[in-house]
């Protein structure tokens, strides 16, 4: 279990260099900090526009659908891609709930339902949320609903995006997941310290859901997923505030020199950018085991995330302190990638969840 | 890979297979004893296949070195012993080849890397580490040859090496970076003392090493007069890009002992070490997919800045790693397994014990560029920040505060 079979291809190939380049364009154009701050005191925080920009657009949304379900037939590492230039502009939209996770649970799933809203999310038109909480890791414990009669009845918090999604999909006590329309349930927004993908409570007091399958393995699958390509997020995120910080302090002067020649500044840079260069690594990493089907997914997403996690929140609090007071103020978007960062790190497991994992999975027990 | 390798007549995959066989079967390595065949191997342009045609390559891809290697180990074939002749294949031979004279190339390139004559390098001083620019050692021009007089330090491998690459002062008079240049010095010439220097860890992998009149031939200077730190810093990049074709496997590195060592000795187990154990683990892993990715870039053609960091991540790594092991051991790890001063030929962090790995490793964030002068190349070279004021660049090296 500690030797890995084939080699995982690391490097970006050129198209997905290409998809960059446009997911980049459209959001420089769709989603500057500035909008994405005011969206955030708006009523919808998630962008309809730019999701329909990315989906109907661009078909982003159905990149992990094979082409005869109304997908691209693209793989984790062009999704990994999408993610990264979405964490670096923290771009308030369901990709990761609803084109990831919800997406990748269906696709654990067989039937004419499953298949049906399989091609409805791909095509970006249904927004599509598991309805388990943000926090919850991968092999770790999620709530259920009850289930009487055909009807589900119970109360679930912390739910990604639910305020943006048409459809829920919905673990039950009797060990299925059903589809559950958006409209049938209460969802109450709940005040989230990421405003940019907030949390909200889904009550179901005697809704019908369809069946889909089992919400064991397809849980399973769409949390795994969501942590591996989480780290993705994580590295534009992290990416973007090494950036602008050092940006940042080669215009800023004290004492008449520009701040970034101070070497206390430049060695914390220069510490930032090993991580950030190792977070690729790890990153793409879990990206192809993902994409390859490798049988050392499961160690990759764990190093990934548990590696990852910390980076994120180590560059976003570093761009804060190194932008000093201007870093504290509601104008400046330093808050969004702080407040992002650090949900990010407790988003489908904490760092340290996923370091009990590799724990089991690379056979280094616990005393 | 195979169409890449035609850059102008440059041999491709195949050809390098059939001159390797042919090398094979002109000299079978079991009859034909190590020094021979790796001589026949040089002069067959297989040693390195990036170096020219006559001295030991055939100017084909570096990516290609792998294919060749691959057939001779598979024959059982002898190679070159890197690991012990390490400072003249990465450091001096690249530097030779980029600045020697014909004469020199085909002088020293071939007892090289055939492993005949080892090298050192005198670069650092007693007042000349991070500041190497700052150093103190002084050639003179009498005649047709410089007469050598200062004082090195830290210099491996002195004590059984031929030759060595040398930078001195040449002219104290301009600032100090324009004023040295670069020699080879012979090893075995009167006026120089090699004496062992006793470290942290009980032995003496290091040298000092004394210079009292020595006499260099100017037909042993390596590049212009004045250029020798234009000329060093080829071989200080050498030294630094030191990762290569290497795959490294998971818990390839020193974290694989301590591994080893909590799997089989579950009493030794604490919480507290196990959640340390866990996050070195993921830094190893994640270190290690790094270097494997920066291989991929090379390998691919498009280098990256990775490599400036690699060192200072596994510097750090090893120190943690290492001195979690020490706490590991508990009872044993208040043991030392031999303090006997020995003079070992190569640095062996796998062979040896917990408290030899703590201590050695201390050198890691040390040499070859300390931590603090590697943030500083990565802040100004890498992300572009402005460098510090200095106050030692107009002027002269003789009127340096010292």
């Amino acid at each position: 279990m500690t030797t890995q079979g084939t080699q995982p291809d690391l490097l970006y190939s050129e198209e997905e260099e290409a998809l960059r380049a446009a997911v980049r364009d459209l959001l420089a154009d769709h989603c500057d900090a500035g909008r994405v701050i005011t969206r955030t005191e708006s009523d919808t925080p998630y962008d309809p526009a730019l999701w329909k920009a990315l989906s109907d657009g661009m078909g982003l949304a159905g990149l992990l659908v094979p082409e005869e379900q109304g997908g691209q037939g693209a793989t984790h590492r062009e999704v990994a891609v999408v993610l990264e230039e979405l964490g670096r502009a923290v771009a308030p939209v369901p990709y990761l709930t609803s084109a990831v996770v919800a997406t990748e649970a269906l696709l654990a799933c067989t039937g004419e339902d499953a298949d049906a809203l399989l091609t409805e999310l791909a095509s970006g038109r249904t927004v599509g949320a598991l309805a388990v909480a943000l926090s919850a890791a991968p092999d770790g414990a999620h709530r259920t609903v009850r289930d009487e009669g055909g009807l589900l009845y119970g109360e679930l918090t912390g739910i990604a995006d639910a305020t943006a999604v048409h459809v829920l999909l919905v673990p039950a006590a009797d060990g299925g997941l059903y589809a559950v329309d958006a409209s049938a349930v209460t969802v109450t927004p709940q005040i989230s310290l990421d405003l940019t993908r907030p949390l909200a409570t889904v009550t179901l007091d005697g809704v019908r859901g369809r069946r889909l399958g089992d919400a064991g393995p397809a849980v399973r699958r769409g949390l795994r997923a969501g942590a591996g390509l989480l780290a993705s997020e994580q590295l534009g995120l992290a990416d973007w505030c090494l950036t602008e910080t050092v940006r940042h302090l080669k215009e800023r002067k004290q004492f008449n020199r520009p701040v970034g020649g101070f070497q206390a500044l430049k060695h914390r840079l220069a510490q930032l950018w090993l991580e950030v260069v190792n977070t690729r690594a790890a990153a793409r990493n879990a990206a192809d085991a993902l994409a390859a089907g490798s049988a050392d997914t499961d160690v990759a997403v764990a190093v990934a995330q548990a590696y990852a996690a910390p980076v994120a929140v180590h560059a976003a609090e570093e761009a804060l302190q190194l932008h000093g007071g201007i870093g504290m103020t509601w104008e400046h978007p330093v808050h969004l990638y702080l407040k992002r960062a650090k949900a990010d790190s407790i988003a489908y497991g904490t760092a340290g969840a996923h370091r009990e994992a590799l724990a089991r999975l690379v056979d280094l027990q616990a005393p | 890979m195979t169409d890449a390798a035609h850059r102008g007549g440059a041999p491709d995959a195949t050809e390098l297979r059939r001159r390797t066989r042919e090398l094979l079967a002109a000299h079978p390595p079991l009859e034909t004893g190590r020094t021979a065949f790796l001589e026949a191997r040089f002069d067959a342009g297989l040693a390195w296949v990036h170096y020219p045609e006559g001295l030991g390559g055939l100017g084909a891809p570096r990516t290609l070195q792998a294919v060749v290697d691959a057939e001779l180990e598979a024959a059982g074939a002898p190679d070159n012993d890197p690991r012990r002749i390490g400072i003249g294949l990465g450091m001096a031979a690249p530097t030779i080849l980029g600045f020697g004279t014909q004469e020199q190339k085909e002088r020293f390139l071939r007892p090289l890397w055939v492993g005949e004559e080892v090298w050192c390098q005198l670069f650092s001083e007693p007042g000349a580490g991070s500041d190497l620019a700052a150093l103190g050692t002084r050639a003179v021009r009498e005649g047709d040859d410089w007469v050598v007089d200062g004082q090195k330090v830290w210099t491996s491998s002195a004590h059984l090496a031929r030759w060595a690459i040398l930078i001195a002062r040449t002219d104290p008079d301009v600032p100090k970076h324009r004023g040295i240049t670069y020699f080879v010095c012979d090893m075995t010439d009167p006026g120089v003392e090699v004496r062992p220097l006793r470290q942290i860890t009980g032995e003496a992998e290091f040298n000092e090493v004394f210079l009292t009149g020595v006499r260099i031939p100017d037909s042993h200077r390596l590049g212009e007069v004045g250029d020798g730190w234009r000329v060093a810093q080829t071989t200080l990049m050498n030294e630094r890009v030191s990762i290569g074709g290497m795959r490294i496997p998971r818990e390839g590195g020193m974290i694989g002992p301590v591994a080893k060592t909590w799997r089989e000795r579950p009493e030794l187990r604490t919480h507290d070490l196990h959640q340390r154990l866990l996050k070195l683990w993921v830094e190893a892993e994640v270190g290690r997919l790094t270097g494997e990715r920066l291989r991929q870039q090379l390998v691919a053609g498009q280098p990256g800045p990775e490599g400036s960091g690699l060192k200072l991540g596994f510097a750090r790594l090893n120190q943690e790693i290492s001195g979690l092991e020490v706490e590991l051991l508990g009872e044993e790890g208040l043991l030392y397994e031999d303090w006997t001063m020995r003079r070992p030929e190569l640095v062996d962090f796998t062979g040896r014990d917990a408290g030899y790995r703590y201590l050695r490793s201390k050198g890691n964030s040390i040499e070859g560029g300390t931590s603090e002068v590697l943030l500083n190349i990565v802040a100004e070279r890498v992300l572009g920040l402005p460098s510090e004021p200095r106050t030692d660049k107009d002027v002269a090296w003789k009127d340096l505060a010292r």
